[in-house]
């Protein structure tokens, strides 16, 4: 299991959605479309064209930022962040 | 009794303003969409919705949508986009709604038009007008913004479904009257201050508005300039003589006389404020012969407010209301047909867009 923090900006968007969860995947990728599964949606308004993160959405693993592609593990911290973004 | 509402579209979030049947007193409401940034709102009166055009730059392009005239909303991007990976354009903003013949339709950003039959919940993709001279070169990276090349207006014949025209910015006006099987340009005797490598396109259209009384009639603001069109936009004539710039964005046709048209001239260079800092609306009655500037109510001393191109709104009341809204923030009415102002919201964030309806 990874542990998943998530930007609030995503809460009032999908009901229930905490803002950290507990997610069984491989990859970023497979964690979102995990969460895509149980609030259908919200992997649209991380990433563009289905397989690019959005330009400020950031992902780190374990404080390392990360890509879509990168590889989780039993316990991995995995942070979305909204990054700064204008005024 | 019915009230008026004014939906008003701003950089972070959507408000609803409302009045009871006077038009005087306002009650303002919002923001709503979680205050993402909205380019357009919309009243569908055959569904009685409200519908948001937003885009995020965190989270992306979305459609917001309230049953209840703002009290709740949801959002969907259901289909909202021209594919998967890097070799997709992009769809970077939702730039104008329409609702018309029970559909909405969504301009965006790549150019492109979507659609959607189910109250916005899921969308698919209507026309990207693709045959139109110099249309491969539309999505080239190089046109995209700072050059914000999009398709901010979808313009709906009021009976026929299949016939509407779509505005694409900085390249013209387009008709279709086969529901977007084929397309025509309509910009024949516009001015283009640039060199034209095709003379059917290259036209800089801000804003493009039809009489409700004569579709024959329409006018346009345009980059350079203001025109009229007599023939449903088959041709085009100049009508800019008189006003104090050539140059605006908000646009209004009055509902009840066809030769009646509101403008709201701007300086042209990077302010794009009204000029010498005296806020005004500029009305004519006979078709664009001439025109006079309405400002009383307007504030006349370092007023320098831009008007975006769907900041401006007319009702249709017997004595039709008008409502402008403007990049720092305020809101003005006019329940005079523009001979006088009031000041009905004052520090809303930035303003993209004004529309109005009477609801029961």
């Amino acid at each position: 299991m990874a542990e998943l923090h998530l930007p609030t900006t995503l809460l009032p968007l999908f009901p229930e959605l905490p803002r950290q969860l507990d997610v069984d995947a491989p990859t970023v990728d497979a964690a979102l479309d995990h969460l895509d599964e149980r609030w259908p949606g919200l992997r649209e308004r991380l990433c563009e064209r289905k397989t690019i993160l959005r330009p400020h959405i950031n992902v780190y693993v374990d404080r390392r930022r990360a890509e879509l592609d990168t590889e989780l593990s039993e316990g991995s911290r995995v942070d979305v962040i909204a990054a700064i973004s204008g005024g | 009794m019915p009230q008026t509402i004014v939906l008003v579209g701003t950089r972070k979030g959507c408000f609803v303003l409302e009045s009871n049947g006077d038009r005087r007193d306002w009650n303002v409401r919002g923001p709503y969409c979680e205050s993402w940034p909205i380019y357009h709102a919309i009243y569908d009166a055959e569904s009685g919705d409200i519908y948001a055009a937003a885009a995020s730059e965190w989270h992306g392009a979305t459609v917001w949508r309230s049953s209840d005239l703002g009290e709740t909303w949801e959002s969907s991007s259901e289909g909202l986009g021209y594919g998967e990976g890097e070799s997709a354009p992009k769809l970077s903003k939702i730039s104008g709604l329409t609702a018309a013949h029970g559909r909405l339709l969504a301009g965006v950003e790549t150019p492109g038009i979507f659609e959607s039959r189910d109250k916005g919940k899921t969308w698919s993709l209507f026309s990207t007008l693709d045959g139109m001279p110099g249309r491969e070169g539309w999505n080239d990276p190089a046109n995209q913004p700072p050059g914000h090349l999009g398709l901010p207006a979808i313009l709906p014949h009021p009976d026929e479904a299949s016939h509407f025209w779509a505005v694409v910015q900085g390249i013209g006006i387009f008709e279709t009257t086969d529901d977007g099987a084929s397309w025509t340009p309509r910009n024949k005797g516009l001015r283009a201050d640039w060199p034209l490598e095709d003379p059917s396109v290259g036209y800089c259209v801000h804003k493009l508005v039809m009489s409700p009384v004569d579709i024959s009639r329409m006018y346009q603001q345009n980059h350079v300039g203001m025109h009229r069109s007599d023939d449903g936009g088959n041709s085009w004539n100049e009508i800019t003589e008189g006003l104090p710039t050539e140059f605006g964005f908000a646009a209004a046709t009055h509902p009840h006389d066809r030769d009646t048209f509101y403008v709201i001239p701007l300086d042209g260079g990077h302010g794009r404020t009204m000029p010498d800092g005296k806020a005004a609306v500029w009305r004519t009655r006979d078709a664009g012969s001439s025109w006079q500037r309405l400002d009383q109510g307007l504030p006349q001393v370092d007023a320098h407010l831009g008007v975006l191109r769907e900041g401006m709104a007319i009702d249709r009341e017997d004595t039709p209301g008008l409502y402008f809204g403007t990049s720092t923030g305020q809101v003005f009415a006019s329940v005079d047909e523009g001979d006088s102002w009031d000041e009905i919201a004052s520090y809303l964030p930035a303003i993209s867009s004004v529309e109005v309806a009477q609801v029961a």
